[in-house]
């Protein structure tokens, strides 16, 4: 299984130079990231060659990197049931550059496409209806850039005078709060949130001292 | 139904099943044989007609209506209740807001409302529909399904189970009892 994919990875990244820029093997996954322009050129061939036959495009989905200099991500997921294998093709891309559109070679890809607009704001050049798919009407914003607040800018409530549903700016009573919620799959953490508040206790002291006594009392049992 | 006109603070609901219930309808066959028609208190008789069937809307948003659905199927049998699901506003009494109300969902929920014939009843069941629950946060979710319509019966709950559902509809058949249609 490990070997095929790589000679998978090493296959494509051979028969395609210009387009794929490199590609890796994590945990049993081969990943290929290409460049925008080739993206076309890249799933026909993963589609049509003999040696691949993905046939079945799985999910596009995107992914927001803020820290990087082209921010997002475009992952395609393909499925070849001929040959039981998965790959996974990933393009890079920012808010002003488009990416290609793979409706052409799946059609499949049309809601996934506008399901990474409308929430990423990622353009796909020549789609043949390139809508918001998820959210409101009139909905502005891409909620699921990391730079959207999470309760967004609107919220909706029926006006008895207008007899209508109406937005109006987010009104919040309590603000959104971050608990510090100690997990129990982490264990308990050294220092409890609210500890910072109470006196410093030479805890570590005795810890230690407690440390040496259970040394001392499994040496006495060992002897 | 108050058979006997003397006794006003007369209420039927309190009337169980047993000797005495035998009792009065077996009076009341009689009057109707013998007068042909009986007196009852107005207010009562539509007030027992509009808790005995209660067709609630289908409205079913989310998980909360695996609840709901629940509720209907034979195990809690909301039928006995003369709570029969409806695919229509126009025939519904009440609706059931089961599930998490988005924005996108929220005019055409107004809509189904404004649609159904009054008098009309709200159920808000679950969280979500209460107040937002898990979603209060959420960019996309209406805080509270009360800010698009007037509730009457709020069923806590994430999601509530069946029975209280069925409590819930109970508490508004209360509710509706206690109501006044002509005096109001």
């Amino acid at each position: 299984m490990d070997l095929a994919l790589k000679d998978l990875g090493e296959y494509v990244a051979g028969q395609l130079p210009e387009d794929v820029s490199e590609w890796t093997l994590d945990l049993d996954e081969l990943t290929v990231f290409v460049r925008a322009e080739g993206i076309v050129r890249v799933l026909s061939f993963l589609r049509d060659d003999v040696n691949c036959r993905f046939k079945q495009l799985m999910d596009i989905c995107g992914v927001d990197y803020p820290e990087r200099s082209p921010r997002f991500e475009v992952v395609y997921n393909l499925l070849s049931l001929t040959n039981n294998n998965r790959i996974r093709v990933k393009v890079r891309t920012a808010e002003d550059t488009p990416v290609p559109t793979v409706t052409g070679i799946f059609s499949s890809a049309n809601w996934w496409e506008r399901e990474a607009w409308d929430l990423f704001g990622i353009y796909f050049t020549d789609h043949p209806d390139l809508r918001r798919i998820l959210t409101d009407y009139g909905f502005e914003g891409h909620p699921l850039r990391k730079d959207f607040p999470l309760t967004g800018y609107v919220e909706i409530r029926y006006d008895d005078e207008k007899k209508r549903v109406v937005y109006e700016p987010v009104k919040l009573t309590q603000e959104f709060r971050s608990f510090d919620f100690l997990s129990p799959w982490e264990g308990v953490q050294p220092l409890l949130p609210g500890d910072e508040k109470a006196e410093e206790i030479p805890e570590p002291a005795e810890a230690e001292d407690a440390e040496a006594g259970e040394d001392a009392a499994s040496a006495g049992e060992d002897g | 139904m108050g058979v006997t006109p003397s006794s006003d603070s007369y209420d039927p609901a309190a009337l169980a099943p047993g000797p005495s219930q035998d009792a009065l309808l077996r009076q009341m066959t009689g009057e109707l044989q013998d007068k042909g028609f009986v007196i009852a208190n107005l207010d009562k008789l539509v007030n027992w007609a509009r808790s005995g069937s209660l067709w609630p809307m289908t409205f079913g948003l989310a998980c909360c209506a695996v609840e709901m659905i629940h509720a209907y199927m034979s195990r809690y049998d909301l039928d006995r209740f003369g709570v029969v699901p409806r695919p229509s506003p126009r025939q519904a009494d009440v609706i059931i807001v089961a599930g998490t109300l988005t924005n996108k969902m929220a005019p055409a929920f107004r809509k189904v409302y404004d649609q159904m014939a009054e008098p009309r009843y709200v159920i808000s069941m679950g969280s979500c529909a209460n107040g937002g629950g898990y979603y209060h946060y959420s960019y996309s979710v209406v805080r509270g399904c009360d800010r698009v319509v007037p509730v009457d019966v709020y069923v806590p709950g994430c999601p509530p189970t069946a029975e209280a559902l069925i409590y819930g509809i109970l508490q508004l058949q209360k509710k509706i009892n206690r109501t006044g249609t002509l005096w109001r």
